[in-house]
């Protein structure tokens, strides 16, 4: 809890920006890939943009949907999903559990901003 | 390994010989040697009429034919067996081989008969059993062919072989005659009322059909042959085909003093022994209790008895189902048990439909209880099951076993079998097998039985019954979507026409559950694009789409975008040559030609795509889609124009073909080709639809592809004009757009509708369903609507904004990409795939 505290929330973009069911990129400072979500219920969700699959920056681009009520993000690459709030894969076979980092989004004014520690 | 096994000939059934005792001879008692006159491991006979399809022999070959691996097991092909010592117990072959036996097993098969007729030897008469046999064939038609324009030629014989030789001739091009001594086709097999339905349907096809005549004599004349009927019919051909019956080849056991049967054959008894008890007989050589068989499923019958007796097992043979079912040229001809009603009192009852051109006549019992055998000419649906009721009451009135088509199944479904009806004739299983493999192994699919139980793996005509079986046992074989959508992508299409719904939000909530996923939305988007629903990228469709239409580019391992700027047919300009060429080194691509006669230029970001098709746009380009469940080519070969050998301007008619059905949404992707001739330089047949050029217009073929599971195209219709041709194409692609299931490409869709290419036909050619117009006209809408879409992005700034990498630094390149050179080209610079991070 005091690690939230000492977030820092950087602006990216107008929330409109950002399509229901789709996602986009925002480029941080120190050069970090943030893929922020849009579901069809206007939440919004961070990961990171790094396809943990194919190492290329493209999570942003995957497919919206929800997997069992789970919402998720479905990699353009391999199409593995991820659950968009904890960053779990849902479809690893490697039997251990992959994971993308996960950024807290919040929209404040009609404008999204990305946390960051 | 103490004693030997020697088996002469190596074909269908001598290989099932070494595959049961293999497979049962746990502690390899036997040693087994296999001595075979053909230089090729056994291959499928039965099938041997479809190597005309692809002159590809290896899709012939029996499954583990080699036995390699199996240190028990020799093969020696390509070197027949001479002679048999029995009292030294030795076998000996033309090259000098000698091999001495604990047992023999002579498996020699048949030899085609070829009537005594005056000038039979002559260069250009042939027979009809053995690849090399259709190897030769083929090239006298190839001979003939180059000489002056088609090929004529006859074949000797209407029974079963003879109308498969016929078969393998029209499929090379040929329209055959056939000549048969009896009154009417297949004698041995169909009574005379289904005897004059097949000649009527098969002279439809094309070929001339003499009955009730003979052939007196082969005459040369000017390289060519006159053939002479009895009845003052001269045929002038090239190519002569005996193909009028077997006889057994029992030369090796007469030379060594072994019983034969009456009318030929080795006489063997119940357990396959001949009258020497070390020696064995089995398949089409052996006379069993005096009777010869010519066909597969007793051969193997045998092959299992004399395996079990020669591991010590007692075992006879258990009679044997001479059914058949054949498709000749698309004919289906079927009969089985006592088709001929031979049975004391047996009744007959028969109908005859002239408009459907259907015979179907059963055979039952003096008191019309229990099926005995019957004749199907023209629809064979019901033979499966017809032929498993065999013996059994019947379970319904006789006429109501016969359903008319188009009222779906008839009366009886599988559940009215007994368990020891007989599903796979070929394989001898019964429908207890089955049940006993889907319900305590397991098996849940058409495959899971196959390899369980052996049922379906030779004619393949017992597969439905398979797939009836599954269902009558519960097993569900799903068609849902995916977890949102319960129904098929064939009946979301038709809800999606209907309704006129037009966007997914709607379709999901009316139709479906929750918020969709990566299955359905791309497969809903490319639905709503078939039915003409604006841009690709218009409104909400632009986050339905996979990245690769969402981009309009291909996704590469790096994260970058390939384009392919459209090239239709591959006819190119140099100046457009020049473009591609000065666009590539501008924007630091790299260049590769593709596969599919068009240049790929790859490492765009998404910043660049709309800069790159500026420029192809201002150069009359489209991009294209290399990406997508869309037409991707249509390749042509260079035809008339150029080639000495085109029949007609292939190139105009790929370029025309590639216009009208560019952006077509389909459920896979769909490829094309058009070749000049029939030397068939642009690999048609490899295609969803493939056109090759004829001396009268065009052949279609459909159903093809390369890729994992190469198919090559089935001939749909031949010798039709550019128009017809277009118009049965419009319909192939939108009854395929309309019904097919989501990534099912032509071939497995073609495979899987219910009554295969007959039915299609009949759909898009015939009519049958009423729909052409309907088809017609919704490709026509298609074709009117086209729109190029990249253009489509470049004129509009909303869609246009979407193409950057940073939604907060617009033009910021993605820093995680980069390049080294290979080759003198730019090649991405393979990035470490992130820790992946394990809890
Ligand atoms: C570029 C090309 C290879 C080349 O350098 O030559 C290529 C590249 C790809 N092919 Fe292909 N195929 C290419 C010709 C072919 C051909 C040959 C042809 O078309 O004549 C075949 C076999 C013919 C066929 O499809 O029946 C072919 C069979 C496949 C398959 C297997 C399809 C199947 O039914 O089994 C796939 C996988 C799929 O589609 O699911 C595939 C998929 C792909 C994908 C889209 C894989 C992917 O998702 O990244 C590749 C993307 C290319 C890109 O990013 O630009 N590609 N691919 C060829 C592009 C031709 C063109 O101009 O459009
Ligand atoms: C075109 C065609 C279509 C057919 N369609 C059907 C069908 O639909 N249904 C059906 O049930 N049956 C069909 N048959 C019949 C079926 O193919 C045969 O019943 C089956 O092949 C018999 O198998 P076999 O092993 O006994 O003989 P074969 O397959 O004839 O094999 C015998 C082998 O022994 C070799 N051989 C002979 N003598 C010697 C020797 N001295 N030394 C070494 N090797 C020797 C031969 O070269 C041959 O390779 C068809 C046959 C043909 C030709
Ligand atoms: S298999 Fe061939 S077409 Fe597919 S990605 Fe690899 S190189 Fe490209
Ligand atoms: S009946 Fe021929 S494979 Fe089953």
């Amino acid at each position: 809890m005091t690690a939230m505290a000492e977030q820092t929330w950087v602006a990216v973009c107008a929330a409109e920006a950002v399509p229901r069911a789709s996602g986009v990129a925002a480029l941080l400072d120190d050069g970090t890939q943030v893929a922020i979500f849009r579901t069809e219920d206007d939440r919004f969700h961070g990961l990171s943009n790094v396809d943990p699959f194919s190492g290329a920056a493209v999570l942003s681009r995957g497919i919206v949907g929800d997997a069992g009520g789970v919402p998720v993000v479905a990699s353009p690459v391999y199409k593995q999903r991820f659950d968009l709030s904890t960053g779990r894969c849902l479809d690893a076979d490697t039997g251990d559990t992959v994971c993308v980092a996960t950024y807290p989004v919040r929209v404040i004014d009609g404008v999204v901003h990305v946390g960051s520690s | 390994m103490n004693r030997t096994l020697v088996v002469v000939g190596h074909g269908m059934v001598a290989h099932r010989l070494v595959e049961a005792v293999r497979s049962d001879d746990v502690d390899g008692t036997w040693r087994i040697v296999v001595l075979g006159e053909e230089s090729r491991p056994a291959y499928d006979r039965v099938a041997l009429t479809s190597y005309v399809d692809d002159w590809d022999a290896e899709r012939l070959a029996l499954p583990g034919c080699t036995y390699s691996g199996d240190e028990h097991v020799e093969l020696r092909l390509g070197d027949p067996v001479v002679s048999v010592d029995r009292a030294a117990k030795r076998v000996t072959t033309a090259s000098g081989f000698t091999q001495d036996y604990d047992a023999l097993v002579l498996a020699t098969g048949s030899r085609p008969f070829v009537p005594p007729v005056p000038g039979r030897d002559l260069p250009g008469c042939f027979v009809y059993r053995t690849i090399t046999d259709l190897d030769d064939i083929r090239a006298a038609v190839e001979r003939a062919t180059d000489g002056r324009g088609r090929a004529a030629a006859a074949v000797v014989g209407g029974g079963l072989l003879g109308l498969e030789a016929a078969k393998a001739l029209r499929d090379m091009g040929l329209s055959p005659h056939v000549v048969e001594l009896a009154p009417r086709l297949m004698p041995l097999q169909v009574d005379e009322g289904g005897g004059s339905l097949l000649r009527s349907l098969i002279t439809e096809l094309d070929v001339t059909v003499h009955t009730g005549t003979s052939t007196d004599a082969v005459e040369a004349d000017r390289g060519r042959l006159v053939a002479k009927l009895g009845n003052g019919t001269e045929l002038d051909v090239d190519l002569l085909v005996f193909s009028a019956g077997v006889r057994p080849r029992d030369d090796l056991a007469r030379d060594c003093g072994l019983d034969v049967g009456e009318r030929g054959g080795v006489l063997v008894d119940a357990t396959c022994r001949t009258s020497d008890p070390d020696v064995f007989a089995i398949g089409e050589c052996a006379a069993l209790e005096g009777r010869v068989y010519g066909l597969v499923a007793p051969g193997y019958s045998m092959a299992e008895v004399a395996a079990a007796t020669l591991l010590g097992t007692p075992a006879s043979f258990p009679g044997a189902d001479t059914s058949t079912k054949l498709k000749l040229m698309g004919v289906d001809v079927a009969s089985f048990g006592d088709a001929h009603a031979t049975t004391d009192g047996a009744l007959e009852v028969a109908f005859n439909d002239a408009v459907r051109g259907t015979y179907q006549k059963l055979v039952v019992s003096d008191d019309a209880t229990t099926l005995l055998g019957g004749v199907l000419v023209g629809d064979a649906s019901e033979y499966n099951l017809l032929r498993s009721l065999v013996g059994n009451p019947l379970p319904a009135e006789p006429a109501a076993l016969l359903a008319p088509a188009g009222a779906g199944d008839s009366a009886v479904g599988v559940d009215a079998l007994p368990a020891e009806a007989q599903i796979c004739s070929c394989n001898a299983v019964t429908k207890g097998a089955i049940v006993h493999a889907v319900t305590d192994q397991g098996c849940d699919s058409v495959g899971a039985i196959k390899a369980c139980t052996r049922a379906g793996t030779s004619c393949g005509s017992c597969v439905p019954m398979l797939g009836k079986l599954l269902d009558a046992c519960g097993v569900e074989q799903s068609r849902a979507l995916c977890e949102h959508f319960a129904q098929s992508r064939a009946e979301l299409f038709e809800i999606v026409r209907a309704t006129r719904i037009t966007t997914f939000s709607e379709l999901i909530a009316r139709h479906g559950t929750g918020a969709g996923c990566a299955i359905c939305k791309p497969a809903v988007a490319s639905i709503l694009a078939t039915l003409g629903n604006g841009h690709v990228l218009g409104g909400e469709q632009v986050t339905l789409q996979d990245t690769n239409d969402r981009f309009l580019a291909n996704l590469q391992r790096n994260g970058t975008y390939s384009v392919v700027p459209r090239v239709p047919g591959g006819e190119i300009t140099p100046d457009k040559l020049i473009v591609i060429g000065q666009v590539a080194k501008d924007f630091g691509l790299y260049t590769k030609i593709t596969g599919g006669q068009r240049i790929d230029l790859f490492g765009a970001t998404v910043d660049q795509l709309p800069l790159i098709w500026r420029r192809l746009v201002d150069a009359g380009f489209e991009s294209g889609h290399a990406y997508g469940k869309a037409l991707r080519t249509v390749k042509s070969c260079v035809g008339t124009t150029w080639c000495r050998y085109g029949q007609q301007d292939s190139v105009g008619l790929a370029v025309e073909l590639e216009l009208r059905y560019r952006g077509l949404r389909s459920p896979h992707k769909l490829k094309s080709a058009v070749s000049g001739c029939a030397r068939e330089c642009a690999e048609a047949r490899s295609k969803d639809f493939g056109i090759i050029a004829t001396e009268q217009g065009w052949n279609l073929y459909v159903g093809g592809n390369g890729g994992a599971i190469p198919r090559h195209a089935d001939l749909l219709v031949s010798d039709v004009d550019t128009e017809t041709l277009i118009r049965i194409i419009d319909r192939f692609l939108m009854f395929y757009v309309r019904t097919a299931d989501r990534l099912q490409r032509t071939a497995p869709w073609v495979e899987e509708l219910d009554g295969g290419l007959d039915h299609l036909r009949a759909v898009i050619v015939d009519d049958s369903l009423g729909i052409c117009a309907e088809l017609e006209e919704a490709m026509a809408e298609h074709v009117a609507n086209y729109r190029d879409e990249w253009r489509g992005v470049l004129e509009d700034p909303e869609k246009l904004a979407r193409f950057t990498s940073f939604v907060n630094a617009p033009g910021t390149p993605d820093p995680t990409i980069s390049f080294r050179t290979e080759r003198e080209q730019p090649v991405p610079v393979l990035l470490g795939v992130p820790e992946v991070v394990s809890r």
